[in-house]
């Protein structure tokens, strides 16, 4: 097995975990982008911005705020800021949408579009003439440095947090939206706003909530981050575009779509980056030159330098056997 | 014998040069005024290594020669800068503009290969000068080479042969290579690898990683896999930064070595020394070399509120010696200038003595360094302790290898 493969059994379980990982960070950034389709119908090009301000909050709570207001011993932890900061984010988000988006929604998609594709470059800027473009650290919160020697792989004790965290909210959302009272009105509201605000509904008030909610998931997914990745004005940007792929690929608006095709994603993601498919191919086809050259197009696909093609080739391949994406539901 | 006939003959055509620049002296610095643009990464992912930071250098120098001369010049020195997007085309517009109808008469700094290599042929053909500090390929001084530019501060060459080296050196003889897959990171990992080898150390592989990238987990644990020493980091900016982070989260440092092969002293203050600590590195300057980095260097951080990197002390260096050159024959015109430039050594902070070499190469020191742990860091910007000076003449890529066409014509 381990021959044909190239690469240990073990190996390749550990490229699985990790694509978990990023999988898990895909879910909850991409729910909250199909929460706010699937009811605003605006495509919110301001989440990776969103997602960036989640981490520099968590920063400034951390390292500057103290500072700020004359306080040095006044510290926002990483625990509060899981909290905090999807509230500050939050409330940004409304603002927005009370003032300026509400304005759109009986427009052209391409209108909010742009709205919201302005709005991230106009924070980024900020940012970046605030902070600089190297990024800042952000230390692994103490209960979960470390990690644990899984045998095949050393697991960092933060990882294996992400991955429970994000799958929890996503969860959670999930549950709220398609399961519960609250949660048909939301949909209802999709449908039909007006025969819902006639049943006595605040219909106006439940999109912005729910603007807000997914503006904050995003910014929870930055808190996530900020320990991961180096903290910089730029981060979201860098993610954004596969996040929109997957929203995509999952079916535009659908919740649970989002969901498992982001863990899907990350999972695709990380055998590419192992290289596994591509070594197979290459022992496959090893008898025949011929063979291994008609078929050498597809292998370049699946070496570890495409790994950030690959989710669009899967776009691709999903748009044109089902249009409106694998959860989505034609109208 | 030889050598002392070139010698002698290097003096006559300096001499030559000189002489034509006094005689062009007539004609005076067109429009009297010298024109200064710094074009340079404003936005994007340079912007803290160049950027703003490259304007400031070029006013300082632009101070510092005023304060030189007294306001004795008889020109005026103007400055303009523009953001290129680390984008050639934009680059090449911006410098035509300039060249053709703002009256430009050099442009500094150029961070990102693309945009040097964009902007250098246009120069060349309009007879204006192209400083180079921020871009690292060694095409610059090789296949694309010309006689108005100068590159200034650094290159890949430099940044392998002083890296790769002093690891194999200490121990770390089984390479891995993490690359960005692109021109830049495939040249780095090349001359990285045949400095290893030459050095006596083996390379075990390479994984590619797509540009830019975010995670680096799963190719880091290729890199874990692979068993070597030192997993060689053939990347740059973010893309190195979180790779350092990600190794360190996952427990791949310290048991294997990291060495980044192209990292700025704005990188290793973003990481700080709790995960970078340990790392060696080559530059070309540090702000606390001597007396004189350090002064320097406190002036830009009053400004800046950020130390200076090797692009900023370079970009102000090579302005100083241009208008230093333009004073001297009187001129801008840039046959004379640049004839000056080459004739006379540097004389300032950055690179005392240094010269220009046929092919623009300036030949300077470089330093190998090796980044503090916290223990001994005592202050957010003190993070390198100087572990070698590597002497001019072995630094660079020898001119015996050179593919310039000014070099290899004269064969």
């Amino acid at each position: 097995m381990a021959e044909l493969l190239g690469i240990t059994p073990q190996a390749l379980f550990g490229q699985l975990l990790v694509g978990l990982i990023n999988g898990s960070f895909y879910a909850i950034l991409s729910l909250g982008l199909a929460i706010i389709f699937g009811l605003l119908n605006i495509i919110n090009f301001t989440h990776g911005a969103q997602y960036m301000m989640g981490a520099f909050i968590a920063w400034i709570g951390f390292y500057k705020l103290g500072e700020w207001v004359g306080n040095p011993d006044l510290v926002v932890n990483y625990w509060w800021s899981l909290l905090l900061a999807p509230l500050a984010v939050g409330a940004f988000g409304i603002l927005i949408e009370k003032t300026l988006l509400k304005r759109l929604y009986h427009l052209d998609h391409l209108y909010g579009l742009l709205l919201t594709f302005g709005i991230a470059l106009i924070c980024e800027g900020l940012f970046r003439t605030w902070f600089g473009i190297s990024g800042l650290r952000y230390d692994v919160p103490a209960q979960l440095t470390g990690g644990q020697n899984l045998g095949f792989m050393f697991m960092p004790n933060y990882r294996a947090w992400v991955v429970v965290a994000s799958l929890a909210v996503c969860f959670v959302t999930w549950f709220v939206i398609e399961r519960t009272k609250l949660g048909s009105y939301l949909r209802a509201g999709t449908e039909n706003p007006r025969l819902l605000q006639a049943f006595g509904i605040n219909v106006p008030l439940m999109i912005t909530l729910t603007y807000g909610y997914g503006v904050a998931l995003a910014a929870f997914a930055g808190v996530l981050a900020a320990p991961i990745f180096q903290v910089n004005p730029l981060m979201g940007s860098n993610l954004i575009i596969v996040v929109f792929a997957v929203v995509v690929i999952g079916g535009m608006g659908s919740i649970a779509g989002a969901i498992v095709t982001g863990v899907g994603l990350g999972l695709i993601e990380g055998v590419v980056k192992s290289g596994v498919i591509a070594t197979v191919i290459d022992k496959a086809t090893s008898g025949s030159p011929i063979v291994a050259q008609a078929i050498y197009p597809v292998k370049l696909l699946f070496q570890p330098e495409a790994s950030a093609v690959i989710i669009f080739v899967v776009m691709v391949i999903v748009l044109l056997v089902r249009p409106a994406g694998l959860f989505g539901r034609e109208k | 014998m030889k050598k002392v006939i070139k010698q002698v003959a290097a003096i006559g055509a300096a001499g030559a040069l000189l002489a034509a620049g006094v005689a062009f002296s007539q004609a005076k610095v067109s429009d009297g005024i010298v024109k200064i643009g710094v074009l340079t990464d404003l936005s994007g992912l340079y912007s803290d290594l160049a950027g703003p930071g490259s304007v400031l250098a070029a006013q300082m120098a632009i101070d510092d020669f005023r304060a030189e001369t007294k306001g004795g010049a008889p020109f005026k020195i103007e400055i303009v800068s523009a953001d290129h997007l680390n984008k050639g085309d934009i680059a090449a517009n911006r410098a035509r503009e300039w060249f053709e109808r703002d009256n430009v008469d050099m442009i500094a700094d150029l961070v990102t290969t693309s945009t040097a290599l964009a902007v250098m042929p246009i120069a060349q053909k309009l007879g204006k000068i192209t400083i180079v500090s921020g871009a690292a390929s060694t095409l610059i001084t090789n296949e694309q080479c010309t006689e108005n530019n100068v590159h200034w501060t650094y290159d890949t060459y430099a940044l392998a042969n002083g890296t790769g080296r002093a690891v194999v050196k200490q121990g770390g003889d089984s390479w891995y290579f993490l690359t960005a897959d692109y021109a830049f990171g495939h040249s780095l990992e090349k001359d990285t690898g045949a400095v290893v080898q030459a050095s006596g150390g083996k390379v075990l592989g390479a994984v590619r990683h797509p540009f830019p990238g975010t995670d680096f987990s799963s190719f880091l644990l290729k890199a874990q896999a692979s068993g070597a020493k030192v997993i060689g980091l053939a990347n740059a900016g973010t893309d190195t930064t979180n790779s350092i982070r990600q190794a360190s989260e996952f427990g791949i440092t310290p048991k294997q070595q990291l060495a980044g092969l192209l990292m700025f002293v704005s990188d290793v203050h973003s990481l700080g020394p709790k995960v970078a600590g340990g790392m060696y590195l080559t530059e070309t300057f540090y702000w606390d070399l001597n007396e004189q980095t350090r002064a320097w260097s406190k002036r830009f951080f009053d400004k800046q509120k950020r130390m200076p990197t090797m692009v900023h002390a370079g970009v102000y260096s090579g302005v100083l010696h241009y208008l230093r050159s333009v004073a001297a024959t009187g001129t801008d015109d840039a046959k004379a200038v640049m004839g000056r430039m080459r004739a006379t050594p540097v004389n300032d902070f950055f690179a005392p003595g240094a010269r220009i070499r046929e092919d623009g190469r300036l030949i300077k020191d470089a330093y190998l360094f090796q980044v503090k742990t916290p223990a001994e860091s005592k202050g957010p910007w003190d993070l390198y302790h100087l572990r070698q000076t590597i002497p001019a003449d072995q630094a660079w890529q020898p001119l015996a290898d050179s593919r310039c066409a000014l070099v290899t014509k004269k064969k």
